[in-house]
């Protein structure tokens, strides 16, 4: 079965205040240097059949509609070799 | 005949029976309507409550949004039937795409629930025709992903149209319920679509109906007795 990566971030623009609280959680922890932290979420899909355009389309669809919220979020999708 | 309106029950929400009882207090018809069920049951006007349907899982009211009772909801919607989303019911509606912009996390990321005081800033909308243009009330407030965002352009919109509903008190101490709680932008606390039956906001007035519980005052009731009116009066 082929694995399809769906990433969905927040879109620059908008405030990530979870991304902030851990980006600023890192020097107390001793790790230095990260000036900046944004947090997204990442969905695994294990896709039956062949991954072609049109299954593609449909997860490309799928993330549109129900994984991210394009008001607020943009997605990428990527298959996994 | 009696006015029904129906409180919507997803798994996980939690302010349904402050609904139900906010609608009887009002004196019309509660109909307690089920998430599974795309029936209506010839309600009038909906509410959507407050609580963590589906657990908040994915982004608040995602879930929710693809119930079979949504797409009723949302077609009805569209056809001029009055609309409140309360909290999480706020969020249902604009995952829903019925009200613009989205809701996120509180910027200090902390669940808040504390007495909240906003001023109605629109008094023409279906929910909120009893209310004075201006008047400042309060009411409970309690929620995680309060923050409300949109573009500016959607901003500019909203401000420009009247559609900003409702906008917390800035000013004055966070102990007597003043300040923008989440840091929502523009102090947005509830919003209106263009024709007025939709509306959303992240307080709670159906935790402010009667004087024995909530903030002991009753700011919240002319929500549920301004659509009364408005459904009367069609």
């Amino acid at each position: 079965m082929a694995r399809v990566v769906v990433d969905v971030m927040l879109k620059p623009e908008i405030l990530d205040p979870q991304g902030q609280a851990v980006q600023r959680a890192l020097p107390r922890l001793g790790f230095e240097g990260i000036a900046d932290v944004r947090q997204g979420k990442r969905f695994e899909l294990e896709v039956e059949g062949p991954v072609d355009q049109a299954a593609l389309d449909r997860i490309h669809k799928m993330a549109e509609t129900f994984l991210a919220n394009t008001v607020i979020e943009d997605f990428t999708v990527k298959v996994e070799a | 005949m009696t006015t029904r309106i129906g409180v919507v029950t997803f798994p996980g929400t939690l302010d349904d029976r402050d609904s139900l009882r906010a609608v009887r207090l009002a004196g019309a018809e509660p109909v307690s309507l089920w998430h599974r069920d795309k029936d209506l049951h010839q309600v009038d006007a909906v509410v959507l409550a407050g609580g963590f349907s589906y657990g908040d899982y994915l982004r608040a009211g995602a879930i929710s949004r693809f119930s079979p009772v949504m797409e009723t909801i949302i077609e009805q919607a569209k056809a001029g039937m009055p609309v409140l989303g309360i909290c999480n019911g706020f969020q249902v509606l604009t995952e829903a795409h019925l009200l613009p912009g989205a809701m996120l996390r509180n910027n200090h990321l902390h669940f808040i629930c504390r007495e909240q005081r906003l001023r109605v800033e629109n008094a023409e909308t279906a929910w909120t025709g009893d209310y004075e243009q201006g008047q400042e009330i309060a009411v409970p407030l309690k929620n995680m992903d309060g923050r409300y965002v949109a573009d500016e352009r959607t901003l500019d919109e909203l401000e420009a149209e009247g559609r900003v509903a409702f906008r917390y008190l800035a000013r004055g101490e966070a102990a007597d319920g003043y300040g923008n709680p989440n840091g929502s932008l523009r102090d947005i606390a509830g919003i209106t679509n263009e024709a007025g039956n939709v509306v959303g906001l992240m307080p709670h007035p159906e935790h402010a109906v009667e004087p024995l519980i909530g903030t002991g005052r009753t700011d919240g009731l002319p929500f549920f007795t301004s659509v009364l009116k408005k459904l009367v009066s069609a």
